[in-house]
């Protein structure tokens, strides 16, 4: 067995719908406040949607905005949060051994979306099709945009990997970390995706978007009236370290990479397989030489499908089901799903259990679904336990793309 | 349009594409390169604003004469004159 070297969570950067910091994120998560509202896309009536209002100009200047994507921008945002965070200065660190790695959902829709319809107006002649199309829609725009806003000349890199695609640039970071690539790790996950109208009607075409009267309680998983996915913005991207490096520069430390696992269904392209998705806890859980007893909080990957939530509570229970049932909480019906973003944000808004040892609480469940009924779901409040160590965090995607990982509380 | 509303015009290009700058102190026979922080990509963004908003097409061999404002109001006056 390869002794691999321990890797750190030092710093957390991050835009959500209902916070622009991790402290404000925790609080609205806390106190049972969405960041869903009303939104205008192309073509169709308003749609609810999870916005972030962060500050989009602290980092960056209008210019670098209006040339590159909203993917970087708000990857920028976070970068910079994260380092600063960390405690790093950024203008004496070794930026040859900084990495940045971002999962994404999609990249590039947005962007092409935006120039087909400006050039309807010009009837459709290509010269007024722009230069900027390219460096905007490359797949690795939104990490190279902060290298380019950092000065970091190390790798960077987007990892597609659907909507389990926030655990994987985790996932990533670490590996890097590991194979002693980079020093630290600028890791997580970004979504842009609000902003193409495709993502709403696709959706909708397919049964799966979200409506409700009040945008606030859209966004419902395991309850039996939901009705689809509530499309949000947003970004998490974390400082990570190794061991070490962190005890070296006496850094704050959030918690501990302590496993993962990533399969594929091979099932279908929307479906997912809930047997794969046990299996991928499993194994995060075997790799992480714990139990499931050992899992404090599950925060799970429900998206507010009929089918999805069904079998997400089918592999949860599969896993943990007469064990000491873990809390299980949705980040997701407070600021509904931001796809690429989706599973490092909601890391992040359990990470602070660790200190608080609240978990808390799934919201919008009028009505639990009977097919959702699995051991320890928090619902509508937040749950006080005697203490939280270990937090396993869902993420799942199209085609069948399935991640588990787990954070512990660092214990030297 | 005159030579002062093509002034202003490009001006407001200009700002548009560089929101961060200051374009009071600009000199008119300075280029604009070495005044703002305008790189080539930005200076296709002008070619394509004169494109959608005064139809005007400026060929890439005539790319020299938008260095400067003096040069670049001298080479669009006989085009933008009869707007």
């Amino acid at each position: 067995m390869v002794d691999l070297a321990r890797v750190v969570i030092t710093g957390v950067g991050l835009a959500a719908p209902n916070g622009d910091n991790l402290s404000q994120f925790r609080e609205s998560l806390l106190a049972g406040r969405s960041g869903v509202e009303w939104f205008e896309t192309r073509y169709m009536p308003q749609v609810p949607a999870g916005v972030c209002h962060f500050d989009q100009y602290r980092y960056q200047t209008k210019k670098a905005a209006r040339r590159g994507t909203r993917a970087g921008s708000i990857s920028i945002y976070c970068a910079n949060e994260a380092i600063k965070d960390a405690g790093m200065d950024i203008a004496n660190a070794r930026r040859d051994r900084m990495g940045v790695f971002i999962g994404i959902t999609e990249h590039g829709n947005v962007e092409t979306e935006n120039e087909v319809y400006n050039l309807g107006k010009y009837n459709n002649d290509i010269r007024f099709w722009t230069h900027h199309h390219n460096p905007r829609t490359v797949a690795n725009n939104p990490a190279g945009e902060v290298t380019l806003n950092m000065n970091i000349t190390g790798p960077h890199l987007c990892l597609g990997a659907a909507c389990a695609a926030g655990n994987l640039g985790i996932i990533y970071g670490t590996q890097m970390l590991r194979l002693g690539e980079v020093d630290v790790a600028i890791a997580g996950g970004v979504s842009e995706s609000i902003h193409t109208f495709g993502i709403f009607a696709s959706f909708k075409a397919q049964g799966a978007l979200a409506t409700h009267d009040d945008p606030t309680k859209a966004s419902r998983p395991f309850d039996k009236d939901r009705n689809g996915i509530v499309v949000a913005e947003g970004g998490c991207l974390y400082t990570l370290e190794r061991l070490d490096d962190a005890l070296r520069r006496g850094a704050k430390i959030y918690g501990e990479i302590a496993g993962y696992a990533y399969n594929s269904d091979a099932t279908d392209f929307v479906l997912p397989n809930p047997q794969r998705q046990a299996e991928c806890m499993k194994l995060a859980i075997e790799r992480a030489k714990m139990t499931p007893d050992d899992i404090d909080i599950v925060s799970s990957h429900g998206t507010g499908t009929n089918q999805g939530d069904q079998y997400e509570c089918m592999a949860i229970q599969e896993v943990f089901g007469g064990h000491k049932a873990a809390g299980v909480n949705n980040t997701k019906s407070y600021i509904g799903h931001a796809m690429g973003a989706a599973g490092a944000l909601e890391l992040a808004g359990n990470l602070p259990s660790f200190d608080d040892g609240l978990i808390h609480p799934t919201i919008n469940i009028d009505n639990l679904d009977p097919e959702c009924q699995i051991d320890n779901l928090v619902i509508g409040f937040p749950k006080k336990v005697e203490k939280v160590d270990v937090i396993l965090n869902n993420s799942f995607g199209m085609l069948g793309v399935n991640s588990a990982l787990i954070v512990k509380r660092f214990v030297n | 349009m005159t030579a002062d509303g093509i002034r202003q015009a490009i001006l407001e290009i200009i700002q548009d594409i560089l929101p961060d700058e200051d374009l009071d102190s600009l000199a008119p026979d300075k280029t604009f390169r070495e005044q703002i922080n305008l790189d080539s990509m930005d200076f296709l963004d002008i070619v394509m604003e004169l494109r959608k908003r005064y139809s005007i097409e400026v060929p890439e061999k005539d790319y020299p004469n938008l260095a400067t404002m003096d040069s670049s109001v001298g080479y669009l006056l006989p085009k933008m004159e009869r707007l």
